[in-house]
């Protein structure tokens, strides 16, 4: 094995397993092994003989083989020095803060946006009405790649799956009437990141919000486009060069403002595992590091603002071991690895999503019920924010009556359920802490992959970490059609007719009106101003020295439009083709 | 855009020859590449178009690769814009034989709609694998069959 951080890392997991936490004596622990194998001969053998389990073999969702029971000696007495702490406390297993829901409870944040930028206000200011904590921005896919709403390749696209937003006109539109000194928002966009953060920025200082105070979050990981969701503009390199460049920009300018979420969202959307999740997202948060590292940046100056994003889906135990492992991985590795000292460089916050992929299109009012089982998941993993999917977006983007349903249970779990009065409530359990720590090492495992193929852009290139999900995805559809992984109303307890429930259509006419107004914008721009600072755009682009956010925040005041600047950079960057996957 | 394939010899088999595509802006994969290795797996010749190509550029790699069929995948809600434009572009560029299959979150008005532009099938979510493969074995057979008895009519074989 090679000498390497994460094989050393990995060679003490081991050592872990083998020595049971020295807190326990060892008398007694060899009592209660001794106990454990007499209940299995005296008491589980007869029962089982008399009346069987349902399996042979029971897996979690990611195929692990559980046993029937966990005891103390399976998970060897987690040590709270190594492993547990207290909450708020290395490694921070328990919670990153120390007083968790007690003091505030988690951000309602619910990702939202369809339409035109005055549809999607409006929703915004409804669900800000009805109790929400923060704003989510969602964007169509013409926005998502760089594309204005009167581009050939939107056709049919505008408004559809989010907000269309062209230009600082539609930005301005969309928080019209909200002001950003009193709520916080986070948008999900990646290939222009940089762009929309500008745009922000511009209705903020309109607002009278200086950028020091601007309080949000925007996704800008490209690294898990390349692996899961597909969404980019330009090569790898190009997208990482910008990344680099808002790490700088904003670690100076903008001290309030996540400029990158983390995101294993997608990454298990695309079929990944939720270990795969865990250590596909945690190896994009160590690239990221590097990234600021060879900018010249000290990590305790841009670690604190990275924020992480997780999916949550139906594997209860498992979900909450991620969240927790997810915690402890990072604080360790940031401490031990990058020589972190600010303790805010060790806390991995992050914002949770319950799981698209779960929900069915078959009988969808029984996804009210799971949406409901992954937000409990997320909160009792220690969530800092959370969105909760409705019971129709296997159908269409939700309708306001879904959206409040959705919204409600987060409300219900937060006001009825008593979970947020104690802290990591289940800490301790011997089947919790064994499932922590194998996930864990199973990231671990994955890191030294990784490592080993060159990174994880170079995984990339490879086609690696790709084909790693496909893998588990196809195994997961096998599963679903040989009836040994079952979906209630899918593959199980089927209803003879499909009921249709309404569902929310965006208008096609949308884009012709957007375009019109694009038109309109187009002419009434100074000309002369904004050439000029598209020029100084592509200088920027062109210079890999540059910081390119200063002039990119001058193009957007200019009213450049999305799909201008993003070609600017397709000339000065070129495009990207994915490796061969099928 | 080059497709992304897996060459297979064109003439003297008799293997099923479909493309996968994704015609649009719609990064989510995921379904397609379960489709790719259903139909290899169900011992189909499998193209697969990778990400982000236009209408015409599908039709393009349908005409290129000689297929039978044209499996098309969206979930991004532009399925009544791009897939009919797959449809025309493969008339107008000589392949209006080719079988073409639908799927993704498409509402039932919409089905009914594709279904009279000539796009076939359109599964949604959850739908059986093999629900899929025997849909496309069958109808590709009955294509074929459809077609060589229009030439023999054209021919005069009856």
């Amino acid at each position: 094995m090679v000498d390497s951080y994460w094989a050393r890392k990995l060679g003490q997991l081991e050592e872990r397993k083998r020595n049971t936490n020295k807190e326990f004596d060892k008398q007694s622990l060899d009592a209660l092994r001794t106990r454990v194998k007499d209940w299995e001969k005296k008491i589980l053998e007869h029962f089982i003989s008399k009346s069987p389990e349902r399996q042979d073999v029971f897996e979690n969702a990611s195929g692990v083989p559980l046993k029937r029971i966990y005891t103390l000696l399976d998970n060897g007495g987690p040590s709270y020095e190594r492993e547990l702490g207290l909450p708020g406390e290395f490694p921070y297993t328990r919670g990153v803060y120390p007083s968790m829901y007690r003091g505030r409870l988690w951000t309602m944040r619910m990702f939202s946006g369809f339409g035109t930028a005055e549809q999607t206000n409006k929703r915004l200011k409804y669900l800000l009405k009805e109790g929400e904590t923060g704003l989510s921005i969602a964007f169509d896919m013409p926005t998502l790649y760089g594309y204005d709403a009167d581009s050939d390749r939107a056709e049919g696209e505008v408004g559809k799956c989010g907000v269309s937003i062209s230009s600082l006109e539609d930005m301005e539109t969309l928080f019209s009437g909200i002001p950003l000194d009193q709520v916080s928002t986070s948008m999900t966009i990646n290939a222009p990141a940089a762009v929309l953060t500008c745009m922000y920025a511009a209705v903020g200082e309109k607002q009278g919000m200086p950028l020091q105070k601007l309080r949000g979050t925007v996704q800008t990981d490209i690294l898990k486009e390349y692996i899961a969701q597909k969404e980019w503009a330009f090569p790898p390199e190009a997208h990482l060069r910008i990344i680099r460049d808002m790490m700088v920009y904003c670690t100076k300018n903008m001290p309030y403002w996540h400029y990158i979420s983390i995101s294993g969202y997608h990454i298990r959307e695309a079929g990944a595992s939720a270990a795969q999740e865990l250590a596909f997202t945690l190896a994009d948060g160590f690239s990221y590091v590097e990234l600021g590292k060879k900018a010249g940046l000290d990590v305790d100056s841009f670690v604190p603002r990275f924020s992480f994003f997780f999916n949550c889906d139906m594997d209860f135990f498992e979900e909450i071991a991620k969240f927790r492992a997810a915690r402890r991985i990072w604080a360790t590795v940031m401490k031990e690895k990058y020589k972190a000292k600010n303790p805010l460089s060790l806390l991995l916050r992050f914002h949770t999503q319950t799981s698209g992929v779960s929900l069915t299109w078959q009988q969808p009012l029984n996804n009210v019920v799971r949406t409901a089982i992954e937000a409990l998941a997320a909160v009792l993993g220690g969530t800092q924010s959370l969105h909760t999917n409705s019971y129709d977006e296997a159908w269409a983007l939700p309708t306001e009556e879904a959206v409040t349903v959705a919204l409600r249970t987060q409300q219900i779990i937060a006001e009825e359920t008593g979970v947020t009065h104690v802290t990591d409530p289940l800490g301790g359990s011997y089947y919790l802490e064994w499932l922590t720590n194998e996930m864990e090492e199973q990231a671990y495992r994955y890191f030294d992959k990784i490592d080993q193929l060159g990174g994880v852009l170079s995984a990339i290139k490879q086609g690696y970490l790709q084909r790693e999900i496909a893998n588990t995805s196809y195994l997961k559809t096998q599963q679903m059609e040989n009836g040994k992984k079952s979906v209630v109303g899918v593959n199980k307890y089927l209803v003879d007719e499909e009921k249709p429930i309404k569902y929310l259509q965006v208008n096609p006419a949308l884009q012709k009106k957007a375009s019109i107004r694009l038109r309109a914008l187009r002419r009434r721009r100074d000309q002369k101003k904004l050439k000029l600072s598209l020029e100084k755009l592509r200088a920027a682009f062109e210079d890999p020295e540059a910081n390119s956010v200063q002039v990119m925040l001058a193009a957007v005041k200019s009213y450049a439009t999305l799909q201008e600047i993003m070609d600017v950079g397709r000339k000065a960057f070129g495009g990207w083709k994915e490796p061969v996957l099928a | 855009m080059s497709s992304t394939l897996l060459r297979a010899p064109k003439s003297g088999s008799k293997k099923i020859r479909i493309l996968v595509a994704k015609p649009g802006l719609d990064g989510h994969d995921r379904g397609a590449l379960v489709l790719c290795r259903a139909f290899r797996d169900a011992g189909m010749e499998v193209i697969y178009s990778g990400l982000l190509p236009t209408p015409e550029q599908v039709a393009q790699m349908a005409i290129d690769e000689d297929v039978d069929v044209v499996a098309l995948s969206l979930l991004n809600g532009a399925h009544m814009t791009a897939f009919p434009k797959v449809v025309k572009y493969l008339k107008q560029k000589g392949g209006k034989d080719i079988l073409v299959v639908g799927g993704g979150i498409i509402p039932d008005t919409d089905k009914s709609r594709l279904e009279k532009m000539g796009i076939k099938g359109n599964f949604g979510p959850g739908t059986l694998l093999k629900t899929i493969i025997d849909f496309i074995a069958v109808n590709v057979k009955n294509r074929k069959n459809t077609k060589t008895s229009a030439i023999r009519k054209k021919k005069g074989i009856s």
